[in-house]
């Protein structure tokens, strides 16, 4: 009997060995332990055996069945296992080839600088306002103290539309006009401290030149505003767009809607070579006939103004040389701004 | 210090006004004799851009010529074997006459003209040797302007004065050891666009005085006289002139007087001409000298007449037609006065007798004429800029002085027309206002003094004011202000210290629904879009196409037939920036731009913010394990609802015709009845016409009509459990999702919470023109879990509506 167990055991350990997947393990499962297996078969034979035959028996065929059960377990977790590693390997991947779908695109170099520009200026307090571009004589030059036949006027470089009745903007300053006339108009007085970004024309087209181009406009006015809060606004502006310390330097110059008028430069070395001034904006002090014009009392009020060209702060920032890239919106040179 | 010349400045120079600067150009000894500030004329370059000037010096010559002296022809002879050639003997102040062959043509015994001698170097670095021309030996060259590298060509010798002394080295002789200052000049600082004005203003910077040289007044010995008569005296307010008889007409202008001109950019025309522009360039005067042989009768300055016509001196004849201010005698027009003179009663080469004027026209009147017939001079540019009321009767008296040096002649008196010069303009400068309006404290005493300097004399006032007394020729002074910047200036901007402070503010309410356009870019770009920035002028032809309807507004003065109208639609600047990149072999694009469009409406114009795009190409870029397909309208569609945000909802997409979409792949975006914007393929009419590569998709979106989108506010969420059911309904062709989608949610009532296609089919057993649907239905009720039997009788009910409604039948 005993003989017969060790073999069965044997038997049954080999056939678990040899098994080769979880199928054929669990037929095993079936042949030695199910309700006709060879081990149950056995159990079921206690029944006619003599009580102390049946203990020592008993318990024999129970160490065999949980041998058995043990080494199918075992294999079956080495299965399990070995299953594991197999689909692991099947399913891996390279990791390495490139995401599907789209790649983002991106924002156009003069967009961002402006928004650059303009978030500078929005958290300093200065409110964003836009105007017209197709302009009248008004706003872009008379309220601006440019009367006609001003040597600062001249037909060869604005653009004009509809027979000289309209032009388009020189530049972004009669938005300074629309917003203090709106202002007078519906009772309310300074202070104004906005920021116009936008379009701007003229009749002009070479490297250094486009016929249209962009300007961010600014205007500060209240009781007792300073050149000095001028310089310091315009300095700290500087500084934070080329997050670095700029060194600044006001010169006097004319525009006709400022007085005193400035022009500020800014130590800038292109690469390769030396340091130099360079002009990045005209600034000065609202000219009393400017407010006159818009309806504000120039005894009461003071108030500042100044102009940048976002073409030349783009070109310094991103060391674009050519004005004309900016608007022959070429995709090779548009990405390298993705 | 800021290099800022005409070549640095930008095309942008911020804030800058159109063409708003000039240009003059002078010689530093020029100046230096009108005021000397010990300092080098670097120095005194960055001292008067610090002022507030522009300017770029430039050497007179990079390289002096060495061993140049001034040679007198003391014979010449024809050169035994050549024909063009001569042997000339010339003193250079030696003992010895130097044998020099010579192949000027001008060249002639007793003429004076630079000579190099052997040894001597050219400013283009070449040596003169002894040398030997065709058998016959020179010890030298006689040169041209060209070879001393004053002029670009020339035609000959240059000729020297006759009394010039042989043997003086040239650069001594014309004074050749100089700059040139390139002046750049803001429109308000006429006063300097002379050496007198130059030299006041350097005479503030450095608090040195001026040496004003002296001009003594001619002796009158004629008595000729021309009347003149003002008849505006607006535009002129004052006229002086003088005749002068028996010039010499053989005279020539010196050559000090020629190398000055030179070196201000004045060609030498005549010596009575040249010394006109001499003293314009002197004190700033603008002249003209008219010969008095060709004036009959009276001068007048008086408006001209309908129909006058006048031959200028550049040769253009002009009628007049718009009360042009003009110089004319009884017969009539002579000059387009303070612009230029007439051919006919100008200055000729046997002229013996001027009749010369110097008058102050007003600025308006010389503009005015000036760009009806766009003419320029620099007699216009000067009384543009205004020039001195109290200058003429000295500018006159130098110019009769320089008249009789070099011309000889006969003066007859000086005669005056119009009023006096105005009395001095004066100005209250207040020591408060000034202090608060630059936010730095200047003392008193130093204001006197700084303005002083400017030759502003000021008086006290009670209250702690000046009254200030501006000199005639600062045009520019007239208001507090303007004094204000003057001290500041001279002060030193950068003395003025930038102080943080406190800014009065007046936020305004930002509205939460109003998205940020920055936003709204932001999700095209993070779909793949790149923003374009192109022109707003497009061409006229692509966008008639494009979108015939619009009426566009032309340019008066485009740079270009193609960039001649303002664009009505953005898809103008798109379609030309696709081409462009595709011709860089770019063939998937999606492309957008964000500006304004305009159009005239009614004869108003209107302008509105647009966010348009163009997308051609594979739907995704090339990739991968991905295949390859075309974008159509639905892939545009999901990026133009992406960019409607969160009230996507609120639009319809209607089917509707646009001249420039294909008729059945078009749509009109409509938020409740606003029009929104329009979507969809391009016409194959027009792709053809186009003669287009493939076929893009567009959209353009009403900026203001998008923007705003709503503030979120909270429904309550159901706590019970949401059923599905799905139904396949085989539809006509013609019946539209929305249709569908629409006829459902009405019959499903409150309980149906929303509905949805998800999947189309097409092909074998189906009737023909018809299509299988598949919706989607999900009920479900805030308040209790919805029976089976309620949700079967509400899917009968939308059932029989489809059915009904658009004949909707269930697929079997």
């Amino acid at each position: 009997m005993s003989e017969q167990l060790d073999q069965l055991l044997n038997e049954a350990k080999s056939a678990i060995d040899a098994a080769s997947d979880a199928r054929a393990l669990e037929q095993l499962r079936v042949d030695y332990l199910g309700k006709k297996g060879r081990i149950t078969e056995l159990l079921k034979q206690l029944g006619g055996m003599a009580p102390d035959e049946r203990k020592s028996f008993g318990e024999r065929v129970n160490r065999v069945k949980e041998a058995v059960v043990s080494a199918m377990d075992e294999r079956g977790s080495t299965l399990e296992q070995a299953e594991l590693a197999r689909q692991l390997a099947a399913d891996s991947i390279d990791v390495t080839l490139p995401g599907r779908g789209v790649t983002p695109g991106g924002l156009h170099p003069i967009v961002r600088t402006v928004q650059r520009i303009e978030q500078l200026f929005n958290e300093l307090g200065f409110e964003t306002v836009e105007g017209p571009e197709i302009e009248d004589d008004f706003h872009n030059f008379g309220a601006l103290n440019i009367p006609e036949l001003h040597p600062a006027r001249s037909m060869q470089d604005t653009f004009y539309v509809r027979n000289g009745q309209n032009v388009l903007r020189t530049h972004t300053s009669p938005v300074q006009i629309r917003t203090m006339k709106a202002l007078v108009e519906s009772g309310r007085r300074p202070p104004i401290r906005i920021i116009c970004p936008g379009r701007v024309y003229r009749s002009d087209s070479d490297r250094t030149h486009s016929p249209m181009f962009h300007q961010v406009e600014g205007l500060y006015v209240a009781e007792n505003v300073t050149f000095s809060d001028l310089k310091y606004d315009l300095e700290t502006f500087l500084s934070r767009f080329f997050e670095r310390d700029v060194k600044a330097l006001f010169r006097p110059s004319y525009f006709p809607f400022v007085e005193p008028g400035a022009d500020v430069h800014i130590r800038w070395a292109d690469p390769g070579k030396g340091e130099r001034w360079l002009e990045v904006l005209g600034c000065g002090m609202v000219h009393p006939k400017v407010f006159e014009a818009v309806g504000l009392d120039p005894e009461r009020y003071t108030g500042f103004a100044f102009g940048m060209g976002v073409e030349r702060f783009a070109m310094l920032r991103y060391g674009v040389d050519d004005l004309r890239q900016f608007f022959n919106n070429d995709l090779r040179f548009l990405e390298q701004f993705a | 210090m800021p290099e800022t010349t005409a070549r640095t400045r930008f095309y942008d120079s911020p804030f800058s006004i159109p063409d708003s600067r000039i240009f003059m150009k002078l010689s530093e000894n020029w100046l230096r004799e009108w005021v000397n500030p010990q300092a080098t004329i670097n120095e005194i370059s960055d001292r008067l851009v610090m002022g507030g000037l522009e300017l770029e010096i430039e050497p007179v010559l990079e390289t002096l010529p060495q061993g140049v002296v001034v040679g007198r022809i003391v014979k010449a002879e024809r050169h035994p074997q050549a024909d063009r050639l001569q042997v000339c003997e010339v003193d250079v102040g030696q003992p010895e006459k130097l044998q020099i062959v010579c192949g000027a043509a001008n060249a002639r015994a007793g003429m004076n003209a630079p000579c190099a001698v052997v040894g001597a170097r050219l400013p283009d670095g070449m040596d003169i040797k002894q040398a030997q021309l065709r058998g016959v030996d020179s010890f030298g060259m006689l040169c041209s302007a060209k070879e001393l590298g004053l002029t670009e060509k020339s035609d000959g010798l240059l000729e020297l004065d006759a009394d010039a002394k042989p043997g003086t080295p040239i650069e001594q002789y014309l004074g050749l050891k100089d700059n040139v200052l390139n002046l750049e000049i803001t429109p308000n600082r006429g006063d300097c666009l002379s050496v007198l004005g130059l030299a006041r203003e350097l005479s503030a910077l450095y608090a040195i005085p001026t040496k004003r040289p002296n001009f003594p007044q001619a002796v009158v010995v004629g008595h000729a006289q021309v009347k003149v008569e003002i008849e505006d005296l607006q535009s002129c307010p004052h006229y002086t002139g003088r005749v002068i008889t028996k010039l010499n007409p053989k005279a020539l202008t010196p050559d000090w007087m020629r190398e000055r001109l030179r070196r201000s950019g004045i060609r030498c025309i005549h010596p009575v001409v040249d010394i006109t522009n001499y003293v314009m360039i002197e004190l700033g005067q603008p002249m003209h000298a008219f010969d008095s042989g060709k004036i009959s009768g009276q001068v007048r300055v008086r408006r001209a007449r309908a129909g006058e016509k006048l031959e200028l001196l550049n040769g253009d004849t002009l009628e007049f037609n718009h009360g042009e201010l003009i110089i004319a005698d009884d017969h009539g027009p002579l000059a387009l006065a303070g612009v230029m003179g007439g051919q006919e009663s100008g200055v000729q080469v046997r002229t013996t007798g001027i009749f010369l004027e110097s008058a102050c026209f007003a600025p308006t009147a010389v503009a005015a004429t000036a760009r009806r017939h766009k003419l320029a001079s620099d007699s216009c540019y000067r009384f543009e800029r205004g020039v001195d009321p109290n200058l003429q009767r000295s500018a006159l008296e130098r110019a009769t002085q320089l008249i009789l040096q070099i011309c000889g002649g006969e003066v007859h008196p000086v005669i005056t027309a119009g009023r006096p010069p105005a009395e001095p303009i004066t100005v209250r400068l207040r020591q408060t206002r000034l202090n608060q309006l630059l936010g730095h404290e200047i003392a008193e005493k130093d204001v006197e003094q700084l303005l002083s300097r400017l030759g502003i004399t000021t008086r006290h006032e009670l209250g702690g004011a000046w009254i200030a007394r501006v000199p005639s020729y600062r045009y520019d002074l007239r208001i507090e202000p303007d004094l204000i910047e003057e001290v500041a200036r001279l002060y030193g901007y950068d003395r003025i210290l930038a102080k943080p402070y406190a800014a009065r503010l007046a936020p305004g309410r930002p509205s939460e629904a109003a998205r940020s356009l920055t936003r709204v870019q932001d999700v095209l770009v993070s779909r793949g879009w790149q923003q374009i920035v192109s022109l707003s002028f497009v061409e006229p032809g692509l966008q008639g196409q494009l979108n015939p309807q619009a009426r566009g507004i032309p340019l008066d003065n485009p740079i270009a037939d193609t960039l001649s109208v303002m664009r009505t639609t953005l898809w103008a600047g798109l379609i030309p920036a696709w081409l462009y990149n595709r011709q860089r072999q770019q063939n998937r694009l999606r492309l957008f731009e964000q500006g304004v469009a305009f159009a005239d409406v009614d004869g108003q114009i209107v302008e509105t913010s647009r966010l348009a795009g163009l997308a051609v190409g594979a739907a995704l870029p090339e990739q991968w394990n991905s295949a390859a397909r075309p974008a159509d309208f639905y892939d545009l569609k999901a990026d133009v609802v992406a960019l409607l945000g969160s009230t996507a909802g609120e639009y319809r997409f209607e089917k509707a015709e646009h001249p420039a979409l294909h008729p059945g792949q078009s749509a009109r975006i409509l938020r409740g009845e606003r029009a929104a914007g329009w979507i969809g393929a391009m016409h194959p009419k027009l792709v053809r016409t186009l003669d287009l590569p493939d076929t893009p998709l567009l959209f353009e979106l009403d900026w203001e009509v998008i923007r705003d989108t709503r503030v979120p506010s909270t429904q309550p969420l159901s706590e019970f459990p949401s059923s599905r059911r799905d139904l396949a309904l085989v539809v006509p062709e013609t019946v539209s999702a929305d249709a569908l989608i629409a006829c459902a949610k009405a019959s499903g009532e409150n309980l149906l919470q929303k509905v949805f296609i998800f999947d189309i089919y097409r092909g074998e057993n189906l009737p023909t023109a018809c299509k299988s649907v598949a919706l989607g239905l999900i009920f479900n009720d805030y308040s209790r879990t919805l029976t089976l039997e309620e949700i079967d009788a509400s899917v009968t009910r939308i059932i029989s509506q489809l059915t009904r409604e658009l004949g909707a039948v269930i697929r079997q």
